[in-house]
């Protein structure tokens, strides 16, 4: 194995005393030691700081950056106002998912937040695609994630953000160099996303924690965060084999890119995916991304099998995010199953050690989003 | 009192040990989630898997460390899995087991090699 990246925040997990684990190439923080409990709630409550300087940063540089990249992308790129930043996925030409990305308008240029294990492929893709504008990897910055009720007030003691709105993004000087800060995060929780010099990395994470609110969270407390507000991990809850309206995504397609839309179709995939957004033709036997919740205490986790009845033995699904949800108290999980399966409340069956527990089919998210709209 | 490779701790009293794991072990743990225990009156062979332990992060099992019967189950952690986190080497013991031949224990080490072990 190849020896692991690490963040700028690197030795500070250290010190902090984290768990470190491998992923995505980069040796991480799966949790501090107040634990992964403890630090899922600390963030509803309060406000957690998340290292996900892993993730890749991008600028496509270039007025035609908007229009290049909605070749590649079935959102409204050209849409997004200044200022704003919108949640989308490139594509693949068999309608599944390569990565899912941020996309802000940042008056000249596009700043795109990519995951980690993606970003060397969706920098290629990027460069092989588009012809007008330039393609800068961002390599020499940390992106901190300050995520919960309280993120507000810490970070606003650093610099202004009380009047920035759900998804705006802004550029703002401070003690640590120029941040790029976005009102948004994955947690489903109200938050920031900071990209901040490298150099400034760790004191402006150490300032950050010195205030009574704010606590490292790591990895693992991310994940049950997420998984509670029913937001897809990509390589687990989305991939090149789930399309965007198996994996209930349709949401993130604005009209404008759908068929009959005035810039419809025209990213890759479009011939599989366009046709499956009327309502009119859903087939029954597609697949569709739902929130599961047991019936039992037993977490029923990523791989595990879905049957249709308790003796059936072809499985119709399988569970691709299982976690103990600690703000709702009970297991919680992600899976596909077939259409028919696919509302609220239907029973289903999955396979734990051998033994047929039953779970019911539920909306997501497990638990309501308390962005600042 | 003995304790074994897989950070489990063993009480005999007579013939009836009771089984429960490490303070250590369930720091490595995590945050406990999920207890499955053995019904009363099972018989185990030792390596059996006997309980089910799932904490935030993942399953794990414990294994019967002798032959015998499950006399007792604590059903208390299995209402109150946390309690493990707080008070593994107290109150939260898993089984007590009536083993078929108390000199089972003797291959397992004493609390300075445990120690040993761990440090």
């Amino acid at each position: 194995m190849s020896e692991l990246k690490t963040t700028p925040l690197h030795a500070l997990h250290l010190e902090l005393g984290a768990k470190m684990v491998p992923f995505a190439g980069y040796d991480m923080p799966v949790q501090y030691p107040m634990g992964v409990m403890k630090e899922h709630l600390h963030t509803r409550a309060a406000a957690g700081l998340f290292d996900v300087s892993h993730m890749g940063q991008v600028l496509l540089d270039g007025a035609q950056a908007a229009v290049e990249l909605e070749a590649l992308v079935p959102q409204s790129v050209i849409g997004i106002e200044e200022g704003r930043q919108r949640y989308a996925f490139f594509t693949h030409r068999d309608g599944g998912i390569l990565d899912d990305l941020m996309v802000a308008n940042r008056g000249d240029h596009l700043f795109l937040v990519v995951n980690a294990a993606c970003k060397e492929d969706d920098i290629e893709l990027l460069r092989r695609n588009t012809a007008l504008c330039r393609v800068v990897p961002v390599t020499d910055r940390a992106l901190i994630a300050l995520q919960g009720p309280a993120a507000e007030a810490a970070l606003g003691r650093i610099v202004p953000v009380a009047e920035m709105a759900f998804m705006e993004v802004a550029v703002r000087p401070s003690d640590f160099g120029e941040l790029w800060i976005s009102r948004s995060g994955y947690t489903g929780e109200d938050g920031f996303e900071i990209s901040v010099p490298e150099a400034a990395a760790e004191d402006f994470a150490r300032r950050l924690l010195a205030m009574e609110e704010v606590a490292p969270i790591g990895l693992g407390a991310r994940d049950s965060l997420r998984l509670e507000a029913g937001l897809c991990l990509y390589g687990h809850d989305i991939d090149t084999t789930t399309d965007p309206v198996q994996a209930g995504l349709t949401w993130a397609i604005q009209k404008v890119r759908r068929p009959s839309g005035s810039r419809s179709g025209g990213y890759p995939g479009d011939a599989i995916i366009g046709p499956k957004l009327s309502a009119a033709d859903v087939d029954p036997d597609d697949r569709r991304r739902v929130g599961l919740v047991p019936d039992g205490r037993a977490p029923m986790r990523e791989g595990v099998e879905l049957f249709e009845s308790e003796s059936a033995e072809t499985p119709v699904g399988r569970i691709t995010s299982g976690a103990f949800g600690p703000s709702v108290g009970h297991p919680i999980s992600m899976g596909y199953v077939p259409v028919r399966l696919a509302s609220a409340d239907t029973r289903i069956w999955a396979e734990v050690r051998g033994k047929r527990l039953p779970a019911r089919v539920t909306d997501l998210p497990f638990r309501p989003a308390t962005y600042k709209r | 009192m003995k304790y074994t490779e897989d950070h489990e701790w063993l009480n005999l009293d007579g013939d009836v040990v009771t089984v429960g794991i490490t303070d250590h072990a369930q720091e490595q743990l995590g945050d406990i989630v999920f207890i499955e225990l053995p019904e009363v009156g099972t018989q185990i062979s030792k390596g059996d898997d006997i309980v089910v332990i799932e904490s935030v992060k993942a399953a794990s099992d414990i294994v019967a460390p002798l032959d015998g019967e499950i006399v007792e189950v604590n059903d208390a952690i299995v209402e109150n899995p946390a309690s493990v986190n707080e008070d593994a080497e107290g109150g939260a013991w898993f089984v007590r087991v009536k083993v078929d031949d108390t000199a089972q224990l003797d291959e397992y080490m004493d609390e300075t090699a445990y120690k040993d072990l761990i440090a």
